[in-house]
């Protein structure tokens, strides 16, 4: 079940993804290793986190930010949202 | 047999493969929208992955970006990483898995039917589906454009770049014509897989020759070391940022791409497509973009106009192989237009045709229509592309730019339960009036300290969403749970 902690906490996962894509603090440098230049390596890496990462979230967290959940909060025209965390066609 | 001969061969051979994968497919057609449009929903996981990879990958794959690493450097593999890898992942999570709960529920085929239901409003429908196809009309034009350079370059100029051009389109029309979803989703499967052997064949037998990766590198840093630095002059934080995000954005709302949201077939597919896209994004461009700039330490000489990849592939490897590679670059092309123009008719026949003008039309005559439409318009693009009226690449970033202005009004919509029609109507005119005049009048700027028009654009259009969203209250016939349960009101 999708806990206010883990919304934030996989939006947050993502935006670093995100962020660090471009790896900010190489700038400049032109150390290569194995063949490659070092910031490549560092892509390749971080393609293989968000793989793994991505991985996790489906098995853990699918469904975050997009099925329904019980929130008291809905907007002023919510539905009674009482239905059965569905939605997902199956 | 000349070299001339043996790639026109390689080229032709294929244009017939694909064309007998469509026939295969238009036998298990049915005759509705649905099916021609959406396969009826059915795709597996390596079909939606692949026909959604082929279906982004152009040209820019095997040409456009590996000259950019031959003249720039390879940073263009980050850029293309953080866009492809992690933006458009995330967008497949967040726009692409919730559109398919939506449209799986309410049956919906397009972008602008699913928001023209959920806000009441049949004037919004036509106004996506009009702006949709504004924009991708430019972007057919560049795929023809690229084809008739590609063949015109290829036989030394004795095919006219109308008659590559003309040649392409004719072939795209009788597929998509006959094909429809499922022929097309075929097709760019085995084109993908295509694709991704076929580079990696080339980067290895490349690298062989000369000696492995660390000779290679070993020689630009020789010849042009300013490459293997991150960033120049050129690469700029705020240049690859903007393009990286606009183009990420920008693909989410692709007709093609975002027309596939809804064809999966189940939650699982989802699932699996989204864990492999980063994985396909380095198996594909670290390679591609890395022999452009090898070649450049190679000290291969590129004449102006003509493309890195074939000429360093006939140097180091047989002649049939850098045709094959070329048939490769055809193929992303050709998948990309073929969905385009597929994807561009269900817009015209659905949001445009079916609302405004005959509401009555019956399913095979739509069925029909669809296909006229598909002839009109790739006849259309083909007679504005014989004036090349800009470079590949202005015209690709122009067409992504335009669509990722729809991105933020979209994503409001899709989650905030306050969204209201006035908002989208602001948040999606007001941003593309403002890229519009940036780039067709000298009044508006295209650049601010460094980023793109494009950029100040998507901003300006999520701004307006909310601010007007929050400012007007809900028109009677707009169905906010169509967006957020399961339940109809």
């Amino acid at each position: 079940m999708a806990t206010r902690l883990r919304r934030i906490g996989w939006a947050l996962a993502f935006l670093s993804l995100a962020a660090l894509g471009i790896p900010w603090f190489l700038w400049g440098v032109d150390t290569v290793l194995l063949g490659l230049p070092v910031w490549i390596w560092w892509h390749i890496g971080v393609m293989t986190t968000a793989t793994l990462a991505f991985w996790l979230f489906t098995r853990e967290d699918w469904g975050i930010w997009i099925e329904p959940r019980e929130d008291p909060r809905l907007g002023p025209e919510g539905d009674s949202s009482g239905d059965d965390r569905g939605g997902d066609g199956l | 047999m000349t070299a001339i001969g043996i790639q026109l061969g390689i080229i032709v051979g294929y244009l017939f493969l694909a064309l007998a994968i469509g026939l295969l497919a238009y036998r298990v057609t049915e005759r509705t929208a649905e099916d021609f449009y959406l396969a009826s929903r059915s795709f597996g996981t390596i079909v939606l992955l692949f026909t959604t990879f082929a279906t982004l990958l152009s040209a820019f794959t095997f040409f456009g970006g590996p000259n950019l690493a031959y003249a720039q450097g390879p940073e263009w593999i980050l850029v293309m990483g953080l866009m492809d890898g992690i933006i458009f992942a995330i967008l497949w999570y967040v726009v692409g898995y919730k559109q398919w709960l939506i449209g799986n529920r309410h049956g919906y085929v397009t972008l602008g039917e699913m928001l023209g239901d959920r806000f009441g409003s049949v004037g919004l429908r036509g106004l996506v589906a009009g702006i949709s196809l504004f924009w991708l009309f430019p972007y057919v034009m560049l795929q023809q454009m690229g084809a008739g350079a590609a063949l015109s370059g290829l036989t030394a100029g004795a095919l006219p770049f109308w008659a590559g051009a003309a040649l392409v389109t004719v072939f795209m029309i009788i597929y998509v014509v006959l094909a429809g979803m499922r022929g097309i989703a075929w097709t760019d499967t085995v084109q993908g897989a295509f694709m991704l052997v076929i580079t990696w064949v080339a980067a290895l037998w490349v690298l062989d020759a000369v000696g492995g990766a660390g000779a290679a590198t070993a020689a630009v840093a020789e010849s042009n070391p300013e490459f293997l630095a991150l960033g120049s002059a050129f690469y700029t934080p705020e240049y690859m940022l903007s393009t990286a995000i606009s183009i990420g954005f920008g693909v989410a709302m692709f007709p093609q791409v975002n027309q596939r949201f809804f064809t999966a077939n189940s939650e699982t597919v989802f699932k699996r497509t989204f864990i492999l896209w980063p994985v396909l994004v380095v198996l594909l461009f670290v390679p591609a973009f890395l022999l452009g700039t090898w070649a450049a330490g190679l000290g291969i000489d590129v004449p102006a106009g003509e493309n890195v990849v074939p000429i360093l592939l006939n140097e180091y490897t047989p002649v049939w192989f850098a045709a094959l590679v070329i048939a490769g670059a055809m193929a992303a092309m050709m998948s990309s237009s073929d969905s385009m123009l597929l994807s561009g008719s269900s817009y015209f026949t659905r949001d445009v045709y079916r609302p405004f003008i005959d509401s009555d039309i019956s399913d095979r005559r739509e069925d029909l229509l669809g296909r006229v439409g598909v002839v009109v318009f790739a006849t259309a693009t083909f007679f504005a592309s014989l004036s090349q009226p800009g470079t590949l690449i202005e015209i690709g970033d122009l067409a992504f730019s335009g669509f990722a202005q729809l991105a933020f009004p979209v994503l409001v919509a899709l989650y905030w339960r306050r969204t209201t029609l006035s908002g989208m109507y602001a948040g999606i005119g007001g941003s593309q009036l403002f890229y519009l005049l940036s780039v067709f009048t000298p009044f508006v700027p295209a650049t601010y300290f460094g980023w793109n028009a494009s950029i100040v654009g998507m901003l300006l259009g999520l701004f307006l969403t909310v601010a007007v969203s929050a400012a007007t209250t809900a028109a009677a016939d707009e169905r906010q749970s169509r967006f957020f349960s399961g339940v109809d009101r």
